[in-house]
């Protein structure tokens, strides 16, 4: 059957230095073709073309970022890496929580195939995530999904919610894996570009740590999982490394189609062969398929690898050998087995009925040789496919336009009445309830979520006999980040960092999806360096290191590029999930305590938004208040002084007293006169300002005295603002308004039924 | 430690929580189809009852002197054809059909959800069920009324008791001919009916059934996730309940585990 091509042999391209080769229609630069030419002596292959055109792709080589995303590892301080298993640099990083378990997490974008193919594209960004940390050698326990769409009303946004939120749940919903959190934002920014972003979380003891990488010359080389097909061929370098345009052909066929049930049997599989110690090295086959599995396992290994291509399972037997090296294909895992191993590999393959099929072997001879029926297609150095791409200094300077934007402050008009703002907000697309959405995902499945949607992180527990568990919050905001992105970045951080603390856990470990424009203009450029420094920085002053992630370019239809969108997530550790603080009050009689001080900060936030502004500056942020308060938090939590707790963020104060309400349908009495004083301060602000280092919480009575003390021996500011009230059903903001709880709910519930049905 | 799925092999019991329980001694089968997602829930809700699990494989031929047997939800073999279509092939499934069908000595079955739709497709049960009238999946906390507590699966609730327990799942509308709902319903084999509102479209607010002699019994919403408190729904029938404190569902394992000590 290979005799079908005309194969481009090794032996062939030296004979024909002159034959033209399609380097620009698979992405390449002349200068990048140049310099493959260059580290070959010759022409490449088609085959080896098509390997360097797709691992030094921006998706795959991290080209125009790699130079600025060196600072993660830069500022990491030894104190950061105290918990770090494994950093940057493999499929996930590992996090060490005690007892010899160890969690591994990471959130990566689908975002330009979910576009094109919304169901599917959502569906393979659950699917690739969640092989990333089965690669590491872990149980996937959750998964979460930051998403933003364009405008709620905009014609083509239901057919994207429609299919993306169809997506991840068919897949992840498949995989028994529980959806515990993620957000829900509308942009228009966002139109033409949505972001879909997935993080999965995975759990395993200290000594099942696995790695990507090939060693012991003899070893053997395996694909196992799904055929390989037609699809997804050139989705990391023609999709996600380049931005729409409508004069262009659709992108359809570059988008890979998932079956969740082969993925399934997949991860039971892997942690069978993990289990049983058959396999040496392991590697997901994600973006460039075959290539990176190969090129990253040989180049990561001590040696070289064989590889004869034509062993490869095919689902089409039409595919050329570039397309092979090419394919997106789903569901399939490459791993290095010993000899003595193969029987007991193929004897778990078998049990749960899973193609395999041997590919070669790891060699000593450094280089990364793929034959097609004996015949040499590709011989290279496997580092200089993996590694050693282009790497650019892009161009950045700081936008002319940023002054006048950020020159022009929010001058809110009064609403006239407070009550009916506080509806508005409540109902608005970005405050609104998203149960539509999260009702679609199976939160419970595995029996250990502790606390899922819409608490402020989602809570899983991983042993069961001490009931030890992690917390995830991810957090974004893209119109701060685009009034300053060094400050959004730091912002976003600071929010998800909140959050974890607000449901009582210790912040870990931070994992990062930046998404972007096009880095080939310098201004987004520049969004990008800032965000990345602002990162960096937050990070060593927070103590939380980031242990791996993704970086999304491109996201711009012609010259509309999205806001910077630096989705950052924070893992937290429980010593028991037991401890943990739910976002609603729910005993009558608790007092309500509200944490940190207020000013007038309405620039870039929802009730901006809601009128149509975006200017000025994003909020003030103070680390080592927001380190303050999560030690308070996570202290009453661990010592039982809170029953409930919510940060304040997105909406403010009006947005947090009314999730606190809505989360058990319980009231409450609050009073404003004193914080109005206190920080001089109208109601109208007290109540929609988004300042940071925030929370409020609800004490029972018995905790009141202990409470107090230990907010005054760490010097922050907390004032009682209100006491819960299960009479009432309704949240009394006294002198200003009274809101029923069932009107606020009617509100709050309402606005994505009515626009999705 | 979290209870992993067996490696290759024998099924190995997995002990109850309280090993002077007298309802240690009954061995509960949970079967695991290549899909099956929520076996290990059911294992730890056997175990928080009371009594001792034991994993079974679809492939095996030997049920391995199991007490009773609980096929959990999932998606196996991904759904496709239909739900439950290729499963109820397995060999074990021939052995549990067998086994089911003796008459009043005959071994207690529980579908949950998925497991309910492998035993309509067995035959072990009427109906079938077909994709939920929103056309979504749905995830939420359900509110269930015990039409029958006399079956094997039901005997610890009071009759007309109502239950929270979640619901999961994107093919959960019931459907049978007319005829076959009034057998149900004249025979008493309506065992679970929705209340305050039906989530999927199923006929008659059904939400499970039993067989005649009521030791088989499939139900679409899934007890094993109302077993712990912490982890279980908001809410209760029962009244208050901590956070995440439902346990509604506990009562569907001590039924069985009590039945067949005492």
């Amino acid at each position: 059957m290979s005799k079908k091509f005309n194969i481009d042999t090794v032996a062939n391209a030296e004979a024909t230095p002159g034959q033209a080769l399609p380097w620009a229609e698979l992405g390449l630069k002349e200068n990048e073709y140049k310099r493959v030419e260059e580290i070959l002596g010759r022409r490449p292959t088609g085959a080896e073309l098509a390997m360097y055109s797709v691992m030094w792709s921006e998706h795959c080589s991290y080209k125009s970022s790699k130079v600025h995303l060196r600072q993660f590892g830069d500022k990491v301080t030894d104190a950061m890496k105290e918990h770090l298993l494994v950093g940057i640099g493999e499929n996930a990083g590992v996090v060490d929580i005690g007892d010899g378990w160890a969690v591994t997490f990471k959130v990566e974008s689908h975002n330009h195939p979910s576009f094109v193919e919304p169901y599917q594209g959502a569906a393979t960004g659950v699917g690739g995530i969640v092989r990333d940390i089965i690669s590491m050698g872990a149980r996937p326990v959750a998964v979460m999904d930051p998403l933003r769409f364009g405008a709620i009303d905009h014609p083509d946004t239901a057919r994207l919610v429609h299919g993306i939120v169809a997506g991840i749940g068919g897949y992840g919903n498949s995989l028994g894996l529980p959806n515990i959190g993620g957000e829900v934002v509308f942009d228009s920014v966002y139109q033409g570009n949505p972001l879909v972003n997935a993080l999965a979380v995975g759990v395993l003891r200290h000594e099942d740590i696995r790695l990507a990488n090939a060693s012991g010359a003899g070893n053997r080389v395996v694909l196992f999982g799904a055929r390989t097909g037609g699809d997804g061929i050139g989705g990391a370098s023609v999709l996600a490394s380049e931005s729409f345009d409508s004069s262009k052909p659709s992108k359809r066929p570059a988008v890979q189609v998932g079956d969740p049930f082969a993925e399934k049997v997949l991860i039971e599989c892997c942690l069978e062969l993990f289990k049983a110690s058959v396999v040496e090295g392991i590697q997901d086959l994600g973006a460039a398929g075959i290539s990176c599995a190969t090129s990253e396992l040989a180049s990561n290994g001590d040696g070289g690898m064989h590889v004869e291509l034509t062993n490869v399972l095919l689902r089409d037997p039409s595919l050329t050998p570039g397309e092979i090296l090419m394919s997106e294909s789903q569901e399939r895992m490459m791993a290095v087995v010993t000899p003595a191993n193969v029987e007991a590999f193929e004897a778990i393959m078998d049990k749960w009925a899973v193609e395999y099929s041997w590919l070669g072997e790891v060699t000593g001879t450094g280089r990364l040789i793929i034959e097609w029926d004996g015949e040499k297609i590709v011989d290279v150095d496997p580092r200089t496919v993996a590694h050693e791409g282009p790497v650019y200094e892009r161009p950045f300077h700081r936008p002319e336009w940023l002054d006048a934007v950020q020159a022009d402050a929010f001058r809110p008009e009064q609403p006239a009445d407070l009550r009916e703002a506080v509806l508005e907000l409540m109902a608005s697309p970005n405050m609104c309830s998203k149960d539509w959405v999260t009702d679609q995902f199976d939160r419970y499945v595995q029996g250990n979520t502790a606390l899922a949607m819409p608490d402020d992180a989602g809570v899983v527990r991983v042993d069961e006999e001490t009931g030890l568990g992690v917390a995830i919050s991810t957090d974004a905001n893209g119109r701060y980040s685009y009034l300053n992105p060094y400050e959004g970045a730091r912002l976003a951080l600071a929010e998800a960092y909140r959050n974890v603390a607000t449901s009582g856990a210790e912040p870990l470990a931070v994992t990062d999806c930046l998404n972007f424009g096009s880095p080939e203009d310098p201004e987004v450029m520049w969004q990008f360096v800032e965000t990345v420094r602002g990162l960096a920085d937050a990070c060593q002053e927070l103590g939380v290191p980031v242990t791996g992630g993704n970086v999304s370019l491109y996201n711009q239809t012609g010259g509309v590029a999205i806001h910077p969108t630096p989705v950052v997530g924070v893992l937290g550790v429980f010593d028991d999930v037991a401890r943990r603080t739910p976002s609603g009050w729910r005993e009558d009689g608790q007092a309500v305590y509200l944490l940190g001080t207020t000013a007038a900060e309405l620039d870039g936030s929802e009730w901006a938004n809601l009128r149509g502004h975006l200017g000025g500056k994003p909020p003030a942020l103070d680390l080592t208040a927001e380190r303050t308060l999560a030690a308070i938090l996570v202290n009453c939590s661990r010592d039982g002084m809170i029953d409930a707790a919510h940060d304040l963020s997105e909406g403010g104060l009006a947005a947090g007293l009314s999730e606190m309400a809505l989360r058990f349908g319980v009231g409450a009495r609050i009073g404003l006169d004193e914080v109005c004083e206190r920080d001089g301060i109208d109601a109208f602000t007290a109540l929609f300002s988004e300042s940071q280092a925030r929370a409020v919480v609800s004490v029972p009575r018995s905790e009141e005295v202990r409470f107090n003390d230990m907010c005054t021996a760490r010097n922050f500011p907390t004032m009682r603002i209100g006491v819960v009230d299960t009479e009432n059903e309704a949240l009394d903001v006294q002198g200003y308004f009274n809101l029923p709880i069932d009107q606020l709910r009617e509100a709050h519930q309402g606005t994505l039924p009515k626009h999705f049905g | 430690m979290t209870v992993e799925t067996p490696l290759i092999g024998g099924p190995q019991p997995v002990a109850s929580n309280n090993e002077d329980s007298p309802l240690n001694g009954v061995k509960i089968g949970v079967v695991t189809f290549p899909g099956s997602l929520d076996d290990r829930d059911a294992v730890r809700a056997v175990r928080l009852a009371g009594g001792s699990a034991i994993h079974l494989w679809h492939g095996d031929h030997d049920l391995h002197d199991v007490d009773a047997v609980i096929i959990p939800g999932g998606f196996s073999y991904g759904d496709y054809l239909r739900a439950g279509a290729i499963s109820r092939f397995a060999p074990l499934m021939e052995q549990i059909t067998a086994a089911a069908s003796g008459g009043a000595d005959a071994l207690p079955v529980l579908g949950i959800c998925n497991g309910f739709q492998v035993l309509t497709e067995a035959h072990l049960l009427p109906g079938s069920m077909i994709k939920n009238n929103s056309l979504h999946f749905i995830c939420r906390d359900q509110r269930l009324r015990v039409e029958n507590a006399g079956t094997f699966w039901t005997s610890e609730y009071a009759q007309d008791e109502e239950l929270v327990i979640p619901l999961k799942n994107q093919d959960g509308q019931f459907v049978a001919d007319n005829r076959t709902l009034d057998e149900l319903e004249g025979e008493g084999r309506v065992v679970f009916r929705y209340v305050d509102g039906n989530p999927n479209g199923s006929r008659r607010d059904i939400a499970g059934i039993s067989n005649i002699a009521g030791n088989v019994v499939g139900l679409m919403p899934h007890p094993e996730h109302a077993v712990e408190a912490g982890f279980g729904p908001d809410s209760s029938a029962r009244g208050e309940v901590g956070v995440r404190g439902g346990t509604d569902g506990l009562g569907i394992f001590t039924s069985v585990l009590k039945k067949l000590v005492g």
